[in-house]
């Protein structure tokens, strides 16, 4: 028996073991929850949309968050992608029978179409920095989308594209979701993810220890927009239906948010905003008018309280669930107590208010005496 | 042999002649020191052997390779490391990470290889877990292993800096100012350090500093600079009675 639960007590602190575990039990869950039909058409397909966001956040994580240049144009990616692969879903399709093996097929076309668009993006924007980069990156996001309207013999122009396969299976879009985060983890683990990590902090400090900056600062933009690829052609299958409206400078808007707000440099943090992001609008559908003003406050709430986003750098490490979870019912049974402290402080901090404003009125006072 | 040999070398900054004529020449195993009043050049040379700037004229050879016009990286590779004068560490990495990063170049696992996890990958990270903890040990820097960077206090960060400087495997180390802003003990502790590291590494220093006990007591040769010119050489003892080094740099 001691054997036992000390061959359980290993499998539990194994880091690898423990999160492979819980994955598969979500899939599992969800998934029979989807085949026995009490999740319906409805919130299946909201899932769906949850893991494309995922992908979408936690690959402009690698550049905006671990890399730390701001790129506004991720949308466009996501578009060259979905086209892509509803492209040669749409020429394939009469020839390859499992759906399964036509999505590798076009999400890796739309991959590499999507890196060589990077390619192309990153070579002269990169020399910029900070805000002129997002201007750029935006610019370019939208020089995607006009010249998807305008090449309406291919694509079909602001019509839209009709007739792409839809092959997006829950199962399917799930693993391809954890293949793609466990890449971008595992990236990130290597020798290669720390010369990016260390280009966000000091890229002169980074050059002095043998850091080549232009070429990682590539290789980070184009990783991040090979899997932007991989979310777009996700989107096209899920949609069955394409427009360049659908990736205008909103979405790319939308992507920037969820990565802001999970924390810039945390995957878990993308995980969960991306989540908590697209689920919250149609969880206030009921308050109709104003669910974007709910919204748009909780935003401004969380960067208020928590201006390095809900995880901040960290990951979330389930083996350390326990204790922080001991934690957390600490604190909370601690709320009550704070709360009604709250009345007070409100009331001295109002104070201090009124003290600092009569002292600048007297202030006032005595210069205009002079 | 000269690891590092520097003639003739100069730079403009449009009608500003920053460096003039600069040479030196340093030999494995020593320890130069560069001194000189503010705005004298002593940085600038530093960004002219680290690839920062580029020179106007002259040569900087490297263990007899030309290193004119090749990028700070590429320079790094061919086995020189520099700290700066206000610190650059990468403050939002653990002590462990910022040495890592500089370990980079001796690894040579690909991007595929860090997906797989192949033998490669692992056999190499391993091999810089256990460099890093060695630089660790020796910089006494192993409690704060897994510390952010700009949480350690301002000696640490030092330390710090030099030790990521070491993990590139230098042949020749340049040192900007590592003492300023230290008190008299952190500054002995340096001095103790850099002998430990000599003996231990075996490399070459180049080394600026306004700390006068630190440079006269550890250095074996002293280059004085002024308005970009070297004003004279020699041995501390010969540094400190020299009258136009007194009248420029030390006073009477």
């Amino acid at each position: 028996m001691t054997a036992f639960n000390q061959t359980l007590i290993k499998l539990l602190t194994n880091k690898k073991v423990v999160h492979y575990t819980f994955i598969t039990l979500i899939f599992i869950v969800l998934f029979t929850m989807i085949k026995s039909g009490t999740i319906d058409r409805y919130i299946s397909n909201l899932l769906i949309m949850v893991l494309i966001m995922i992908i979408m956040s936690t690959s402009l994580n690698i550049a905006t968050g671990f890399m730390g240049q701001l790129v506004l144009g991720h949308a466009g990616f996501m578009a060259i992608g979905a086209y892509t692969a509803a492209l040669i879903a749409i020429l394939l399709q009469p020839y390859i029978e499992s759906t399964l093996l036509l999505f590798i097929v076009s999400a890796l076309a739309a991959m590499i179409m999507a890196g060589f668009a990077g390619v192309l993006v990153g070579a002269p924007a990169l020399r910029l920095r900070g805000d002129y980069l997002g201007i750029m990156t935006l610019g370019f996001g939208e020089i995607i989308r006009v010249v998807i309207t305008n090449l309406s013999d291919i694509t079909n122009g602001a019509q839209g594209l009709y007739g792409v396969p839809r092959i997006m299976t829950f199962p399917i879009a799930f693993w391809t979701t954890v293949i793609v985060v466990a890449l971008i983890f595992l990236f990130m683990n290597s020798r290669h993810g720390r010369a990016i990590l260390s280009i966000r902090d000091d890229e002169i400090a980074s050059e002095s220890v043998g850091i080549n900056i232009t070429k990682y600062k590539m290789i980070g933009f184009i990783v991040a927009s090979m899997f932007a690829g991989i979310g777009g052609a996700m989107f096209a299958f899920k949609e069955g239906f394409l427009a360049p409206s659908s990736f205008g400078f909103m979405k790319s808007v939308e992507i920037f948010v969820i990565v802001v707000l999970g924390g810039m440099g945390s995957l878990s943090g993308s995980i969960i905003a991306a989540i908590v992001l697209v689920f919250l609008p149609e969880v206030l559908r009921s308050v109709n008018d104003y669910r974007y003003l709910i919204y748009s406050s909780l935003l401004v709430i969380i960067m208020l309280y928590r201006p390095q986003g809900l995880m901040g750098t960290k990951e979330l490490d389930l083996t350390q669930t326990k204790s922080k979870a001991i934690q957390f019912w600490k604190n909370l049974k601690l709320l009550p107590g704070k709360i009604k402290l709250l009345p007070s402080k409100i009331k001295a901090l109002f104070l201090k208010w009124v003290a600092s404003i009569r002292k600048l009125l007297k202030l006032n006072q005595k210069g205009s005496d002079c | 042999m000269a690891i590092l040999e520097v003639k003739n070398l100069g730079i403009n900054f449009g009608g500003l002649r920053a460096v003039d004529n600069f040479e030196i020449s340093i030999k494995e195993d020593e320890l130069v020191g560069l001194i000189g009043p503010n705005g004298a050049g002593k940085t600038t040379i530093f960004n002219l052997l680290t690839g920062v700037y580029f020179p106007t004229d002259g040569t900087i050879e490297l263990s007899n390779t030309d290193i004119r016009g090749r990028k700070p990286h590429q320079i790094v590779h061919l086995g020189s490391s520099r700290t700066f004068q206000n610190i650059r560490l990468f403050k939002n990495m653990t002590v462990m990470e910022n040495i890592k990063v500089a370990y980079h170049n001796r690894m040579s696992y690909g991007i595929f290889g860090s997906v797989f996890k192949t033998k490669r990958y692992r056999a190499e990270e391993s091999v810089a877990n256990e460099v890093a903890i060695s630089l660790m040990d020796v910089f006494e820097l192993t409690s704060f292993k897994d510390e952010q960077a700009k949480n350690l206090p301002y000696g640490k960060q030092r330390k710090l800096e030099i030790a990521r400087a070491l993990a590139t495997d230098p042949k020749i180390l340049l040192l900007d100012e590592p003492a300023a802003g230290m008190n008299p003990q952190e500054t002995e502790e340096l001095m103790n350090t850099i002998k430990l590291l000599r003996q231990r590494f075996g490399i070459s220093i180049l080394l600026i500093e306004h700390d006068m006990k630190l440079v006269m007591g550890i250095c074996e040769r002293i280059v004085v600079l002024d308005y970009g010119r070297i004003i004279a050489t020699g041995t501390p003892a010969e540094i400190r009675s020299n009258p136009e080094v007194i009248k420029a740099y030390l006073g009477e």
